[in-house]
């Protein structure tokens, strides 16, 4: 099932499908966030935003308004 | 040659820097924009060579409009800055998105070479690297495995600096079709990226093995206490309160002898000196100008002390993550939740603190507001003034209305911080947006000597770039102070009184004091102001506080006792209070009353009363422009507050 990593539940792990164009979509590139990577979600800021997550064994945040340009599926 | 050092943010680049140049550093910006740029220098076969840090990046495309000097510099052969050589730091266990940015850097055609840092953290992740044929990916450039940590890997990286190899240099590039994308074509940088990291992973396969993929399983259990949507905070407030309870226990001491020093100093000098007008201005106006330099250089040493020490540990970045969301409303960033909590002790160090935010309009949101929060001058102004004209009653019976009124100023100030914030939010047009993004590195030990490195940096920045300016006014306001055009005819008729000479020597010399100050410049201006400040109900004498305490808002207390002519040697309080509680306007009611007391009070919580503040803020913005703004904004909002304020409580 397709969904945006911002609203995926916590400690799961999903592969990124996509990354929408965005302003910051070369940046969200440059961290390694491309189609085909596996991520995990690890906690979330209180209030819940920031999250953030694992990708080849670096924790990274991001903002749900950023995490909503990737789409992931389970 | 110019050698630049090069890499991504939380590898180490800082200790590959400081293990190359030592503390032969010098800080300043990049030309134009307030971007740090550390230069030191290295030898190399008897040579010396500028090395140049630059900002920790991603990418050669930049984020924000700081970042941006790593693109125009490295892609303009003819700018000045443009470097010869390059050395690239990736940290060691996670090369893939490292080499991003190293194979844009690889393209370029620059001789360079790549540290493989944070070897032994590699090694206990259980990842391998082979070295070897990770070289021939990039062809020409000499890899070098470092731990800069504790001090490995130096001699090798200087060697491979001259190497054969890096001479051997060929046209060879990662990216066979690689043309720099446009700055702002994000379109193309993003394939870029995506072609060079596919690249990459498929290289990796085969050079990088990786025996547990998971992250460092210790620093994941740290983090769920430190970022718990309860605990978080409770830590985050326990270790804010241990840095002040610090700085105020073990500044003072220092700050103390600072002054005392310089107050021998003053009194060496003006004995030392033939008397007549160079002897006063060495004296009284340089000497004391450069001591009240001085004078806050342990507050902010000990701030950045513990600052250096947060974000070397990891938990800076902590701290960002769960202030991000409160702060953002306003047009801040959890980046701007440590500078502004600086600020409660002293905004000099605060709004220095303001280079880790990116994002050019939340930084100047922050170094705008950050003189809200009420800093440790104000303390004696404070103080002085609710022992002055609060009562010492208990409300419920045991809070006591003193401490309620310090604490509403402290709140004042922080809720017009953020108030202001939000306006300014509305009012800065910006195109570029704010984002987050961030990398939560493992918990690490500090080094003590990045720490320290770091605190002699942010020092010398203060002496060298702030202290000239705040020198410059202290001179002024000395001068101000000091000389008036009747002030020698006032001076002898005091003299001349019966009552003058029946005073005691010390009587004495406090009149002559107080009389040479209510006929200097200041004098006059406090007099010429009166019809200004009269609706605030303050007289002329707290005119002249008024602008004396621009040198540092304590100041009020001190020219007060001047102008009355009580100053003391101890640091007994009484008679000062006790003499302002009698003083009368010329109708016969007393100067100091509950509304007079609360409105000066508020006035301090607003009006930017610190040229210390004034010359930082010109250092970090680059231009006076918005430095002048503060003050009139805050001059603007400290005066009608404080007037509405008195009409209310008198």
């Amino acid at each position: 099932m397709l969904n945006t990593l911002d609203h995926i539940e916590l400690q799961r792990v999903v592969e990124i499908v996509s990354v929408d164009n965005s302003p910051i979509s070369s940046k969200l590139t440059e961290m390694g966030l491309v189609a085909g990577q596996l991520i995990t979600t690890l906690f979330k800021a209180p209030f819940g935003d920031p999250i953030a997550i694992e990708l080849n064994g670096t924790v990274l945040s991001l903002r749900l308004e950023e995490a909503q340009f990737i789409e992931v599926k389970a | 040659m110019k050698i630049a050092l090069l890499g991504n943010p939380n590898t180490g680049k800082s200790s590959v820097f400081n293990l190359l140049t030592g503390l032969r550093q010098q800080v300043g910006n990049f030309a134009g924009i307030t971007v740090e740029k550390r230069s030191g220098s290295i030898q190399l076969d008897q040579v010396q060579h500028e090395l140049i840090d630059f900002p920790g990046t991603y990418s050669i495309y930049p984020r924000s409009k700081e970042e941006s000097v790593v693109f125009n510099v490295l892609s303009d052969p003819s700018h000045s800055q443009h470097p010869d050589q390059i050395i690239f730091v990736a940290d060691a266990s996670n090369l893939q998105r490292n080499l991003l940015f190293f194979s844009q850097v690889y393209d370029l055609g620059i001789p360079c070479i790549l540290v493989l840092n944070m070897w032994d953290l590699a090694q206990r992740k259980g990842i391998v690297i082979a070295t070897e044929e990770l070289g021939n990916m990039f062809p020409g450039v000499p890899i070098i495995q470092s731990n800069a940590r504790i001090g490995l890997g130096k001699d090798r990286i200087l060697k491979a600096l001259t190497s054969e190899r890096i001479l051997d240099r060929t046209q060879a590039k990662f990216l066979e079709s690689a043309e720099l994308c446009a700055i702002d074509d994000v379109q193309c940088q993003k394939l870029e990226a995506e072609q060079r990291l596919r690249k990459i992973k498929d290289a990796l396969k085969h050079i990088v093995q990786t025996k547990a993929p998971d992250g460092d399983s210790v620093s994941r259990k740290i983090d769920r206490v430190l970022v718990h949507s309860f605990f978080g905070y409770v830590i985050f407030a326990f270790v804010l309160l241990t840095i002040f309870q610090f700085i105020f226990t073990f500044a003072n001491a220092p700050m103390n002898w600072i002054d005392s020093m310089f107050s021998h100093f003053s009194t060496w000098s003006s004995e030392t000196i033939q008397p007549g007008l160079v002897n006063d201005l060495i004296s009284q106006g340089i000497i004391p100008g450069i001591g009240g330099v001085v004078v806050f250089v342990p507050q902010i040493a000990m701030l950045f002390f513990f600052i250096s020490i947060l974000e070397e540990s990891g938990y800076l970045s902590r701290v960002v993550f769960i202030m991000d969301r409160l702060m953002r409303p306003f047009g801040l960033n959890g980046k701007s939740v440590v500078p502004l909590m600086s600020s409660v002790a002293c905004a000099i160090p605060g709004i220095m603190a303001t280079r880790t935010i990116s994002n050019w309009k939340e930084r100047l949101i922050t170094i705008l507001v950050a003189p809200f929060m009420s800093c440790s001058a104000r303390i004696p102004v404070y103080t002085l003034l609710i022992s002055l004209v609060i009562p010492k009653t208990f409300v419920f019976g045991f809070i006591n209305l003193q401490g309620i009124v310090l604490f509403g100023l402290y709140s004042l100030g922080i809720v017009f911080a953020l108030l202001v914030s939000l306006l300014l939010k509305l009012m800065i047009k910006q195109k570029e947006k704010g984002f987050l993004l961030l990398e939560l590195p493992d918990y690490k030990n500090p080094r003590w000597g990045n720490v320290l490195i770091n605190v002699l940096e942010k020092v010398k920045i203060f002496i060298f770039d702030a202290g000239k300016i705040i020198l410059a006014i202290s001179i002024i306001l000395w001068f101000l102070a000091s000389f008036g055009p009747n002030m020698k005819e006032s001076m002898h008729g005091l003299n001349k009184t019966r009552v003058y000479q029946s005073m005691t020597e010390k009587e004495q010399t406090k009149a002559m004091d107080s009389c040479k100050l209510s006929n200097s410049y200041i004098g006059i201006l406090g007099k010429g102001m009166e019809p200004v400040i009269a609706p605030l109900g303050y007289d002329w004498k707290i005119g002249i506080s008024l602008i004396t305490s621009f040198a540092a808002r304590e100041v009020f207390v001190g020219s007060l006792a001047t102008i009355y002519a009580v100053q003391d040697e101890s640091d007994e309080q009484s008679l000062l209070i006790d003499r302002m509680r009698n003083e009368v306007k010329t109708d016969g009611t007393p100067v100091f009353t509950l509304a007079s007391g609360v409105s000066l009070m508020v006035f301090y919580v607003f009006a930017m009363q610190c040229m210390a503040t004034m010359a930082v803020v010109k250092r970090e913005t680059n231009s006076w422009k918005w430095p002048v703004i503060q003050l009139v904004f805050m001059g603007l909002l400290a005066y009608f507050s404080a007037w509405l304020c008195f009409i209310l409580l008198s």
